[in-house]
Formats: structure tokens, sequence, C-alpha cells
């Protein structure tokens, strides 16, 4: 294993991208950093902004309005670094297939712009943030 | 100091300077953890941060002016290892020159203008608001941070250079805690830390000044960051605590005295809430200004008649 990937498993900084979810996974994400779970034992930080991120944390379907800014934010997105899917939404479409304004999955949309994207899923409606925390670490010792 | 040892010192302080820094990273985030109530992260954690930030792409905006864009971080860190080099000089080997505290202040802003050359290069929206906050910041807190090394200046009787000032420690007089009080928050902007982290603040303006940076140049800003932290608390201790000596109970003193520092840094950091930048003009315009005369006033007062503690 090389350094690179060593220490990008220490430290996984996240962005969190919001593609038309229905918000819950997003306060689930929060829950994350709070003094319960408290993920920067284990290095995790979310960061502001794509460039500074080593991981996407998506949220949402992947709406017709979503889905360029997706795409433009995975494109800032300094690689190598992988995307998690988080909940039913992303993974699949969820509650809201076949949707008038659906245009996701969302692993497709993220295909289309790089076919080699290591994609992570972390089924739920939304999941759990033990269920989050297992799906990073099972995904970065894939890597 | 022998001559082989001496030379293996000024060969190795510039790592040790770094490794400290990333050390009192670490010491940042583990007591805002503890306060927080959390376990923090562990010991490497700000080495591994810089390890994998090295090992990314960097990636260039395409409005960016791309020498300047890379060339600032650089700048950055050269002006604090520059500062911090100082500093051990007149620890360790109790060589200064004459006016050196007024090159010392000079260096202190490299930083701040590092970082707003920059942004403002960047060619970003969001760099373009950090990059006005940063240098009002800069102005709102130069005045004030000058205007406590005066009293400095004025309570050791008209010294220029620091080795001389570190013999003394003026915050042990009225005008002197005044001064120190309001160089300590001016340190603290310096940094970057929560009241004044209006450039950055990552919830509105998403990274602010560093939005646009990746990779091994995020690297390198992470690193000044990291010296800063060393470099500016210990330039506080030096200039109103005494400085710290290189033996005995005087090092172990001296460390104290700089934890103390850093510790009040943090506190101050986790029970406060960002303020506005007008807020933060206003304070150290305003309040810190009127102090500061009043610490003048109560100095040259001290110093005309002889009273040490006023
Ligand atoms: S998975 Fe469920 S909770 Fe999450 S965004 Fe979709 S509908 Fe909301």
């Amino acid at each position: 294993m090389s350094w690179k990937i060593w220490s990008l498993k220490k430290s996984p900084w996240v962005f969190h991208v919001n593609a038309g979810a229905c918000n819950n996974c997003d306060i689930e994400i929060v829950n994350l950093l709070t003094p319960k779970f408290d993920v920067e034992r284990l290095g995790i930080k979310l960061v502001g902004s794509p460039r500074h991120a080593d991981a996407l944390l998506v949220t949402g379907v992947g709406t017709r309005q979503a889905v360029p800014r997706l795409k433009e934010v995975y494109r800032q997105t300094a690689k190598p670094c992988v995307v998690f899917l988080v909940g039913a939404c992303s993974c699949g479409t969820g509650i809201f297939h076949e949707g008038y304004h659906v245009e996701g999955p969302v692993d497709k949309i993220i295909r289309e712009e790089d076919p080699n994207a290591i994609i992570a899923y972390v089924p739920g409606c939304p999941p759990k943030p033990e269920a989050m925390i297992s799906g990073i670490v099972k995904a970065l010792s894939a890597l | 100091m022998s001559v082989p040892l001496n030379i293996l010192f000024w060969v190795v302080v510039i790592p040790g300077t770094v490794i400290l820094g990333l050390v009192a990273c670490w010491i940042v985030r583990k007591v805002s953890a503890l306060v927080q109530w959390r376990v923090g992260p562990p010991l490497c954690q700000p080495l591994y941060d810089i390890m994998k930030l090295m090992g990314k792409e960097i990636l260039v905006p395409q409005d960016a002016q791309r020498t300047v864009f890379m060339a600032a971080p650089l700048v950055g860190l050269a002006g604090v290892l520059l500062l911090s080099m100082m500093l051990w000089r007149i620890t360790v080997a109790q060589t200064a020159f004459i006016g050196d505290i007024i090159v010392a202040i000079y260096l202190m802003v490299l930083p701040s203008l590092a970082l707003i050359l920059g942004s403002s290069a960047s060619g970003s929206p969001h760099a373009a608001i950090g990059t006005s906050r940063e240098m009002k910041l800069v102005m709102g807190y130069e005045l004030s941070l000058v205007l406590a090394f005066i009293v400095v200046i004025i309570k050791t009787g008209g010294q220029l250079d620091l080795a001389t000032i570190a013999q003394q420690a003026p915050a042990l007089s009225i005008s002197g805690m005044l001064a120190f009080l309001v160089a300590l928050l001016c340190v603290q902007a310096k940094l970057g830390f929560v009241p004044f982290d209006i450039a950055e603040a990552e919830t509105e303006v998403a990274g602010g000044v560093l939005i646009e940076y990746s990779g091994a140049l995020l690297a390198v800003w992470k690193v000044m960051h990291a010296v800063m932290l060393v470099a500016l608390p210990l330039f506080l201790v030096t200039v109103f605590l005494g400085g710290f000596g290189t033996t005995g109970w005087s090092l172990v003193w001296g460390i104290g005295k700089y934890v103390l520092i850093v510790v009040l840094l943090i506190l101050i950091k986790n029970t406060n809430p960002r303020v506005r930048i007008d807020q933060a003009m206003k304070f150290f315009w305003f309040y810190c200004g009127i102090a500061l005369v009043a610490a003048i006033i109560l100095a040259t007062i001290g110093s005309y008649y002889g009273i040490g503690w006023l």
C-alpha cells in the first residue's frame, strides 16, 4: 500500500453535497460530528470546500437542478477521492422513484463524469450514524 | 554550547519547529475536543493530514494568476520560519541586533499578506470576500499590536532589541498587563482563531481565503499555520513574560508560560462565537485603542517617576 492511500485512510476530510435530499439524511450527517459519535478521533473532518475534500457525502436523488452542480463539485474535488452515497435516495432513488424531477440515481451521474470513480453505498432512510461510520470504515479498508 | 553541537542545533531547528508546530496543532484540537466533551484526534493526526495533502492532486483554477497563486504559501511559510529562527536565536544563542523587534513586527504581517495575495490571485468570489475581510482584520489588529509593543518599549526604557527586552517581564505591571491582554487578542486574530476567524468562516464563505487551495499547496498553508502556533505565543513570551532560558528551571518555567498562552488562546477560541468584521474592527480600534492609550499614559508616567508597577 502506498503512503498516499495509507495517509488518506488516516485523515479523510469530507464534503457534504445535498443533491435534493429531504434534509433528514443531512441531519444525520451533522449528528456524526456531535460529541456522542465524535468522528474526529478517526481523523474525519467536515470541510467547507470540495477542493479540500477526500470524500464526498452525497445525499438525495439527484434532481434536475442538482445534477449539473453535483458534476461540477465532483470535478472540483482533488483526486484521489471517494464518493459516499448516503441514504436510500442516493443509493437507488428511494421513495422518489420515477418522480418527475428525478434524473439520478446518483451513482449513474457520477459514473458519467468519471467511469473509474470509487463509490460506496450506505443505505437506510435515513441511515444511522453508526451505519455511516461503518460504511466509511469498510470503504476505506477496501481501498 | 560546543561548536559541533551548535551546528547540529541549527540544522535541526527548522524541522524541529515544524514538528513542534504540529504538536501544538494537536494540542489545540485535543483541548478543544476535551472542552466539548469529546475524545479528540490522536497525536499524529496533524502529521497524517499534511502527508495526505502532500499526496493529493493540486488544482489551479482557470482564472487564477498561476505564479502568485503557487508562490504565496511559500512566501508566508518563509516569513514565519524566519520569525521563529529569530526567536530561537535570541533564546538559545543570546544574540540579537538593535531594532529586531521591528523586524519581527514586519515578519509577523507576512503570513497575512501572503494569504491576501494568494486568495486574491485565485479568482474566486468566495475568496474575494475572504480577502477583503482578512485585509480589514489586518488593518484592525495591526495598530493595536504595534501600540502594545510601544508600551513594552516604554516600560523597558527605550530598548529595541529582543534579547534585552526578554530579560525583563513588562507584564508584571498595570500597563504591561493591559498591553499583554490586547496583544493576546491580536494574536488570536492573527492565528485566525474563532472569534476572529471571519476570513475563513467555513459556514458562510466556505473556507474563504483558502477555498481554492488543494493538495500540497494547502499542506504548505497548514504547516505555516502550525509554525505560527509556535512562533507567535513564543514571541509574546519573549516580549511580555520575560522570555525563557535553555537550562534547568528557566526552561521548565518558559515551557509553562508558552503552554499558558496556548491554553488561554484555546479557551477564548472555544467559548466565543464568531464576530462580524465591523464588530472586530470596532473592538480593535475603539476598545483596545482606549485600553492601549491608557496603558501608554500609565507607562510614561511610571517610567518618568520611576514607579515600576504602573
Ligand atoms: S434517504 Fe430518506 S431520509 Fe434520506 S434524503 Fe432520502 S427520503 Fe430523506
